[in-house]
């Protein structure tokens, strides 16, 4: 019986995790799934889903040597998980601005409530240590129209703050 | 009429070029009919090439006149030995497509193109469109070439600002 498995790992970066981990994974006869990899301030993180034959045990016991070898931090939950279930965003919101706490908990929470499923988002703080900005892009679907969540976004947006809101017009061919 | 097999890769049929149209006969009308049939069974499809249902000759269907959201269209265009003459500007844009199905990425492509493409009876048309036309019209001609979208891809991640339009002082 096959398992889906979601596997965690995060550590400080340094060149070669993916190789390792993935020849490990590979020779221990998993196959992988979808995956979120990347550098996040000096750490390097991954949510990657595993398809596996054996129970968690086996599969802890097969990746913990490399993850341990390669100082990394290891998380595995079994999953509820289908390939083939992707969700089509529809719209886009890039917000940036001069860093402070408050930004995604304020946008997010008005999103929201107008609809807003987030699908995809990634943040960034840029700029300089002095003088810091904070760089946020969602991927979403707007259940309850573009036209909501654009009015929220207006009501919330900030002094200071940059919110963009677009369609994503998917062309099918 | 018939709603044709659709290709899908990893068939390496959709990666061969195609090659010019030389007969516009009853054969290739009844095909286009039936290239239409299929664009339009397809759930939100605007456009189609003739090798993705497995015939590997320059044909393609784009019809943007049927869109959620309206868009400027030439309403239903046949593109036979299409040729694209002229380019200009750029724009980051998603695509989905019929021959890979539940993925979708962002491609760069030409705002505005012009084109030239013989109809079902070989006559010449030339044509000027935007946006999302134009866009169909690229990704269409592409497989004409073997190409897919995603040989195209840019990062989700990144560049996908929307550029503002900086007034002329």
């Amino acid at each position: 019986m096959t398992h889906w498995y979601m596997l965690t790992l995060v550590g400080k970066d340094r060149p070669g995790i993916v190789a390792h981990l993935s020849a490990a994974l590979y020779d221990g006869g998993c196959n992988l799934g979808e995956a979120s990899m990347m550098r996040l301030g000096g750490n390097f993180t991954i949510m990657m889903m595993v398809q596996f034959d054996g129970n968690i045990s086996a599969l802890k016991h097969m990746v913990e040597p490399v993850a341990e070898s390669m100082g990394l931090h290891l998380h595995l939950d079994r999953i509820e998980a289908k390939l083939h279930q992707h969700l089509e965003p529809d719209v886009r919101i890039t917000v940036y601005g001069a860093d402070r706490a408050g930004i995604v908990a304020h946008i997010t929470g008005a999103l929201a409530e107008a609809g807003l499923h987030i699908l995809d988002m990634d943040t960034s703080v840029a700029g300089t240590e002095e003088k810091p900005i904070y760089i946020m892009q969602i991927e979403g679907h707007a259940a309850e129209g573009v036209g909501a969540l654009q009015s929220a976004l207006d009501a919330v947006a900030e002094k200071g703050v940059e919110a963009q809101l677009e369609t994503i017009d998917t062309m099918i061919g | 009429m018939a709603v044709l097999e659709i290709l899908t890769y990893p068939d390496e049929r959709l990666k061969q070029e195609s090659v010019s149209v030389e007969r516009f006969d009853d054969e290739l009308r009844a095909f286009l009919v039936d290239l239409e049939e299929t664009m339009r069974a397809g759930p939100g499809g605007v456009g189609i090439a003739a090798p993705q249902v497995g015939r590997f000759e320059r044909i393609a269907l784009v019809d943007c006149s049927v869109t959620r959201k309206p868009v400027p269209n030439h309403g239903f265009i046949v593109l036979i030995n299409p040729e694209i003459t002229e380019w200009d500007g750029m724009k980051v844009g998603r695509e989905g497509c019929m021959s890979v199905p539940d993925y979708t990425g962002n491609v760069i492509r030409a705002e505005r193109i012009k084109f030239t493409a013989l109809d079902g009876y070989g006559e010449r048309h030339e044509y000027e469109c935007e946006g999302f036309e134009a866009r169909a019209v690229q990704h269409e001609c592409d497989h004409l070439d073997g190409m897919l979208f995603l040989d195209r891809l840019v990062s989700r991640r990144n560049d996908l600002f929307r550029r503002k339009v900086y007034q002329s002082k």
